[in-house]
């Protein structure tokens, strides 16, 4: 029974990081059509950055905040200096994209060297919390309840403010939004500076539990796009239920098929993209 | 001064030189029609005047200030309301969220009036634009324009695809703008409707204006009607 609620628990802990990765990703998609490769590099840039800032400063807070903010500001850079001049080129934005994983890769290697790092788990959080008969680590409850906390804001501020009404708009009809009046280049900067202030969110609270390493970027890339085309590009909700969803898959194919790990979820994958080839929640 | 001037505009598309030096003027409180056959660049006029494609020569004023290379965004708040062909309402917002993402300015059209205007749009105030029939579509087109408070309003084709009741409640909806002062840009296909609203007339034909005259000589010309429009 308690393996079960424990591996459960896990899997969700990690669906709620890849969720956070996929918003993101989804987000700028909906609205810019642009795939963005870099956006794993947001989520380990965001856990070296925060790593620095919690041996500086020994606050978690402060490295989740500037870990977070300071890979926001690299997306908004990248948008509007780069991609902004390939609007809707697919080819040439996608290129870019690539080319910056890269990039951020090599510089990463050169600033934090090549050997995983782990960080210290805030001492509050450190310890285990009794679920009724079974100890489960606090740390990971966080993290849901960190997951649980984003979703609730992402879908107020998409379904109940004016902004969030105005980035639907732009999803819906980006030259009608801007004949209207909307200002669809500044959505753009908005949606990619949540995008990757979400993967470096991402990032930092993965540090105390998966550590930060060079290759990330990619392992979690991979992941990432596995969640939004099971849940469906462009769809918030897709990135929520498709993040929990590859993180029990992850989880569990891990814990019984250690070697066909990946195999347990992509055949899955392949399984809903045959019957729903825009995902759960994608459009038409 | 005039509303708005177009002047010896050219637009291409890619390679496709669409508009061939296109001018034309709309003097305020005037509703002007702009008619002529499918494909001779009607909407591309529109979509030039709203920076979507730009003209790659020639010159558009709006009240006087030079508007041709502005972002599509400035030139919708310096006071140009779009009701595009095909309607395009945003599927995902409800009726009262495509007003609210819009609405901008002072000039008297709040959201009453504007349920006044089109009392179909006020019961259906949650529903999603993609739920809406084709005629709410319309009026919720015309609506999402008007709470910007424009001073000029371009309607492409707005009786496209709709019923005959339908067309008689948009034909209301016009004259009481008219009245109200607005300007007009009105590209139609129907020539009735057109003759109905319009204080003059444009016909284009293949990218050029060939024709200017009032709806009365339009009426009286069968030449020009068979020749340009095929009635
Ligand atoms: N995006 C585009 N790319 C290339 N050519 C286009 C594009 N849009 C329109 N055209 C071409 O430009 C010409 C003018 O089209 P436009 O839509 O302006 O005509 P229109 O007068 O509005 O016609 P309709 O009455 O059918 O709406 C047509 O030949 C059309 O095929
Ligand atoms: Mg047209």
């Amino acid at each position: 029974m308690n393996f079960w609620a424990i591996q459960t628990l896990n899997g969700i802990s990690f669906g709620m990081l890849l969720f956070l990765l996929a918003a993101g990703l989804s987000l700028i998609y909906g609205l810019m059509k642009i795939l963005n490769l870099t956006h794993g590099s947001y989520y380990m840039l965001g856990g070296y950055v925060g790593l620095a800032v919690m041996r500086a400063s020994g606050s978690f807070v402060l490295a989740l905040l500037a870990g977070s903010a300071a890979v926001a500001v690299l997306g908004v850079v990248m948008e509007r200096f780069f991609l902004r001049r390939f609007h809707l080129q697919e080819l040439p934005q996608t290129m870019l994209t690539f080319g910056f994983l890269f990039i951020f890769a090599d510089l990463a290697l050169w600033v934090w060297g090549g050997n995983p790092q782990t960080m210290a788990k805030p001492p509050l959080l450190a310890g285990v919390t009794a679920l009724g008969s079974l100890n489960y680590p606090t740390y990971r409850l966080f993290i849901i309840a960190a997951g649980v906390v984003v979703a609730l804001m992402l879908w107020w501020f998409q379904d109940r403010t004016r902004v969030g009404a105005m980035l639907r708009a732009g999803v819906d009809d980006e030259e009608i939004a801007r004949a209207l009046g909307i200002n669809v280049s500044l959505l753009f900067s908005l949606v990619f500076a949540m995008g990757a202030f979400l993967a470096a969110l991402g990032g930092v609270l993965a540090g105390p539990i998966m550590g930060v390493y060079p290759g990330a970027d990619f392992e979690v890339l991979l992941l990432g796009f596995v969640v939004v085309i099971i849940g469906g590009l462009g769809s918030l909700k897709g990135a929520l239920v498709g993040g929990l969803l590859v993180g029990l898959l992850d989880n569990f194919g891990k814990v019984f098929f250690p070697e066909f790990a990946l195999f347990t979820i992509f055949l899955p994958m392949a399984l809903i993209l045959a019957v729903r080839p825009t995902g759960l929640f994608g459009r038409e | 001064m005039t509303m708005l001037t177009i002047d010896d505009v050219h637009t291409y598309y890619g390679d496709s030189y669409i508009l061939q030096g296109v001018s034309l003027e709309l003097k305020p409180g005037t509703v002007v029609a702009l008619l002529g056959r499918n494909g001779v660049g009607k909407t591309t006029l529109v979509r030039s005047i709203m920076g979507l494609t730009p003209a790659a020569r020639g010159r558009i004023l709006f009240k006087g200030a030079d508007i041709t290379r502005m972002p599509t965004w400035r030139i919708a708040r310096a006071g140009i309301g779009l009701v595009p062909q095909g309607r395009r309402v945003f599927r995902s917002l409800t009726v009262g969220e495509h007003l609210q993402v819009t609405a901008r300015g002072t000039g008297g059209w709040t959201l009453d009036r504007i349920v006044n205007l089109f009392p179909n749009l006020g019961s259906r105030m949650r529903s999603p634009g993609g739920k809406l029939s084709g005629g709410e579509q319309q009026m919720l087109a015309a609506a999402r324009a008007l709470v910007g408070n424009p001073d000029l309003l371009l309607m492409d084709e707005p009786t496209e695809g709709l019923a005959p009741l339908m067309v008689r409640d948009l034909g209301q909806a016009i004259a009481s703008l008219k009245a109200a002062g607005t300007s007009i840009l009105l590209v139609e296909q129907q020539l009735a409707f057109a003759l109905r609203h319009a204080d003059l007339v444009y016909i284009m034909s293949k990218g050029r204006i060939v024709h200017r005259c009032t709806p009365a000589e339009l009426s009286a010309d069968t030449e020009t009607k068979s020749r340009y429009l095929g009635v």
